[in-house]
This record gives structure tokens, sequence and C-alpha cells, in this order.
């Protein structure tokens, strides 16, 4: 134990690790606060679909060598999540398959013109790192920290600003339209929220992983909790306690951050479904 | 006082028309219901006065200090998340959003509000419970009270007791006849013709033919005689 401790206090000496610590507090909590609407909405697949359309547009970051990457990802996955938001409404091409045809077209577009174009000695491991995020979030640059910090303070405010219409929105959007809220427009604005939220989330897990992170604590929550706001809270928690202990264990344990973070999500759903079996 | 005045209205969805040339007057605390067969667009009317479908012509009329603002909303096929994690009154509160203005967070008066609809539909003592865990009827109610939360001057209800037992019916109807006595005016959608009859004071039959009128005009009327001969209850209205 002591052992462990020294350790970690000879690693938290380095600011890159620190920063990590930071950056993925951050993005556990943004990720998990949309969680419920997305899995509720059925969209969970949207997420998954925008982490591969955000590998697409690392990969074209990659090869056109821009240094800070998120200045092209960013776009390209805002204008990717409105596009799929609005085929999930027209019916010529059913919502499903529309992610699905995005999502897989920018993987294998992503990865090849990666292996076309990269000047890099070490294809696979580029790859590996973003689609597993094994190590991006311990080579943070400052620039992309204090990035990263905004946007999780953008995505929060707005959560909370607009916490009773998203309400309204993920539980009855029929209601929510016949009461005179602008629906198509709280749906694009949440759209471009979780475009923002999966950019940042890739920093952390890569683009494979993300779905787990937006969806373990909701799922997990609505094991337990039986009110829309005590669910939010619990998977807010459940998530930043997740992500800060993936982090440390695999600090001290040499495993790749993204993976054990998902490792430890599904270890906390474990438990928080006996707990709600034990309850009823 | 006219409260809503539909002035040849077009019904129907794009380019396919579903009902023309249908005009007809509500006045506050009326109590309308809207019969008609399976597809004669009594749901469309309904959305097309919230202003969820466009009229195809015609127009619609608000009486003075309404809009669409003031109207609550119970819809025929509530495609709640199923699973969703909200309390009683959660739901009960989102119907306090019909508000001008963007306010983030609910007043103390909007609290006040929803505690008063959940006592009026007998549902105060479950607040704290989960939807997804009422019984139909229960929901049904937590439904209403939303819907009283938006507007308390006009409610549009499809078709409300749909799926419920005869019991729970019989006590939807004397809810809702209990709203209507405190002054609210209700339109409302019924397949129970015989029903409708016995609580509303105004009928709009629509399909092929279409009635509207005072109750006891449309028990005359040859439409009436014959759709309530059908669902059986002309006899007892005879009696
Ligand atoms: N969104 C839509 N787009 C196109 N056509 C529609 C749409 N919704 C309903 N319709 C059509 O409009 C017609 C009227 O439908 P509506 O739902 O208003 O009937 P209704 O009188 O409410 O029937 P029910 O008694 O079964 O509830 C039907 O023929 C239906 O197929
Ligand atoms: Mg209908």
């Amino acid at each position: 134990m002591g052992e462990m401790m020294s350790k970690l206090s000879y690693y938290m000496e380095f600011p890159f690790v620190r920063y990590a610590l930071i950056v993925g507090v951050l993005i556990a909590l943004c990720s998990s606060l949309f969680g419920a609407t997305l899995v509720l909405k059925r969209f969970s697949f949207i997420g998954d679909g925008l982490a591969h359309v955000a590998f697409g547009a690392m990969a074209i970051a990659a090869v056109l060598d821009i240094t800070n990457e998120m200045t092209v990802v960013l776009p390209i996955t805002i204008v990717c999540a409105v596009l799929l938001l609005r085929t999930g409404q027209n019916t010529i091409i059913k919502g499903d398959a529309a992610i699905a045809m995005i999502s897989v077209g920018a993987l294998g577009f992503g990865y090849l013109i990666m292996n076309l174009f990269s000047t890099s000695s070490n294809l696979t491991g580029d790859v590996c790192s973003t689609l597993f995020g094994s190590t991006s979030i311990l080579t943070l640059t400052t620039k992309e920290v204090w990035l990263s910090v905004i946007l999780s303070v953008v995505v929060v405010v707005f959560f909370i600003v607009y916490y009773n219409r998203i309400f309204s929105l993920t539980f009855d959007e029929n209601f929510a339209r016949a009461t005179g809220m602008k629906v198509e427009w709280y749906n694009l604005l949440t759209a471009v929220v979780i475009a923002v939220i999966i950019v940042l989330a890739m920093n952390l897990v890569g683009s494979l992983l993300i779905s787990a992170l937006v969806i373990f604590p909701a799922l997990s929550a609505m094991r337990i909790f039986q009110s829309y706001k005590s669910v939010i809270l619990f998977s807010a928690g459940i998530s930043v306690v997740c992500a800060l202990l993936g982090m440390l264990i695999s600090i001290l344990a040499g495993t790749p951050v993204g993976s054990t973070i998902v490792a430890v999500d599904v270890a906390g759903f474990a438990i928080c479904y006996i707990i709600g079996r034990a309850r009823s | 006082m006219a409260q809503i005045t539909c002035r040849d209205l077009t019904l129907g969805y794009d380019n396919e028309v579903i009902l023309k040339g249908l005009d007809f007057t509500v006045n506050s605390g009326d109590y309308l219901c809207i019969v008609g067969e399976n597809g004669s667009g009594k749901s469309t009317l309904m959305k097309t006065i919230l202003g969820l479908t466009p009229p195809l012509g015609g127009e619609i009329l608000w009486g003075e200090g309404l809009d669409v603002n003031a109207i609550g909303y119970l819809p025929q096929q509530t495609l709640v998340q199923r699973d969703f994690p909200a309390s009683v009154r959660e739901i009960v509160l989102s119907g306090c959003q019909n508000r001008p203005g963007f306010r983030a967070f609910y007043k103390p008066e909007d609290r006040r509000k929803a505690d008063r609809n959940m006592e009026r539909m007998g549902i105060l003592d479950m607040a704290k419970r989960c939807y997804r865990d009422l019984s139909g009827g229960q929901q049904q109610r937590v439904l209403l009270a939303r819907a009283l939360c938006s507007a308390e001057k006009v409610l549009l209800l499809d078709e409300p007791v749909t799926g419920l037992d005869p019991k729970i019916t019989q006590e939807m109807y004397e809810l809702i006849q209990g709203l209507n006595e405190e002054g609210i005016t209700i339109i409302m959608i019924s397949h129970d013709v015989e029903e409708a009859v016995r609580y509303a004071s105004h009928i709009l039959h629509i399909g092929k033919h279409v009635f509207f009128g005072p109750r006891e005009e449309y028990i005359q009327s040859d439409i009436g005689k014959y759709f309530l001969l059908q669902e059986g209850g002309a006899s007892e209205w005879e009696k």
C-alpha cells in the first residue's frame, strides 16, 4: 500500500499526469450528463457513429500535419452530428442505417488515407492510439488542456441551463412541441453538444470506447434510481469516480487508460445491477 | 365567449386532404366531444388546432387572451419512454414550461401549481414514485395533471380512456367532468359515442357526414341516431 502511494505521488510530480487527471474527470462528467438522454432516445448509436467520424477527421488532420487536431476534428464532427440528426427525422434513409453508413465509411476512409499518406513510421501505433486512446490523454499540450476545460465548462453550463427542457425533450417530444417548445432547435443544440463531448472523450478513451463512457454511467444509475434528477446526479458521480479509479489503476499497473476506465465502468454497472436486483 | 373558431378548415398531411370545409366554434366552458370512425381525422384535427400539423386551408381563430400556449394537451399515444426514470412530480412539473420567454428553472409558484394539480387528480401521495411503475390509469392521471399545469383554460384530450378498465374509465370521465364544472373548456376525442353523449355539451362528428351542434340536436339527428343505435346506446337514451 505504502509503495503504491509513493509510486502515485512520484507520478503526480509530473504536470502531464495532473493534466490528464483533471481533463479525464471533466470528460467523464460531461459524457455522463447526456448519457441518459442518448440511451433513452435510442441515440446510443449516434455517439458511436460520431466517434468513428471523429476518427476519420483525426486521420485527415494527421495526414495534413495539423498540430492542433481539435480545430479540424471538432467542426467536422459537429457537421456530421447535425446531418445525422436530420436524416433521423427523414424517412428516406432510416436513421440507424444512415448512422451505420457514415460511421463505417468514416472508419474505413480514415484508415485508408492514413495508410496512403501517413509519413509516420509507427502507423499501427497511431491507429491503435486513435481507436483506443492508449496514450493521448498523457500527451496533451497545455493548449489542449485549456480547450478541454473550456469546452467542458460550456457543456456543463448548457446542461444546467437547459436541464428542464432536456427533460421534456427526452420524456415526451410531442408534448414539448405542443406546448410551444422549439423541439428541432433543441435537438440541434443537443447534437452539437454531443459532438463536442465525443471529440473531448476521444482523448481519454479513443473513438471505439466512447460509447462505453457515455452509456454505462447512465445505465448504472437507471438500475437504482427512480427520478431523473437522481439518475443524472448519480451517473455524473459514478462516471467521475470510475474515470479517476481507472486512470489511477492504469498509472499504477501500466495498463492502457481507455480500456481500464471502461473496465471499471463495467464493474460499476455490475454492482449497480446487483443492488437494483436486491432492492426489487 | 368564443375561444376557438375553425372556419372552412381543411385537414390533411402534405397534399393529402382528409377532411374539407370544417366549421365549428368552441365557447368557454363548453364540453365538446369529437366522434367519428377510425382514420376519420380526429387526431389530425387536434394536432391542427395545436399547430403541430399545418392546416391545408381555412383558419383557426383564437378568442381574446388565448393562443396555443393556453392549451393543455393529452396525446392519444404518448410515445413516452417506457423505461424513463422520472418521478411523478418531475413529469407534472414539466407541464409548467408552457410560459412565454425563456426560464431555466421552475419558480415556487410552478411547484405549488404542480402540487395543486396532483391533488386534483388524486396522485399527490405518489409524487415521488417512478412513472414507469404506475398502472395505466395512474399514468393517465399523471399526464392529465401535466396537461393541467400547461394550461388552465382549455384541455384537449385525445381518447383519454383507451386501455383503462370500466371502473377507472368511469372515474376518469368523472374527473374530466369535474374539471369542466370548474370552468375549464374540454375538447375530447372519444370512441365511445354513448359516453360522449352522456357528458358532452356539444358534439362534433366527422367522417363522410359532418355534424356539429349541441348534444340534444345530435341525439335527434339522423347521423346521431344511426351511430347511437350502432353502439347500442340509443335505447338507453330514449328511456
Ligand atoms: N403523420 C401522418 N402523415 C400522413 N398521414 C397521416 C399521418 N397521421 C395520420 N395520417 C392519416 O390521416 C388519416 C387520419 O388519421 P387520424 O389519426 O387523424 O385519425 P383518427 O380519427 O384520430 O383515428 P383513430 O380513431 O384511429 O385515432 C388516416 O388515414 C391516417 O392514415
Ligand atoms: Mg386518433
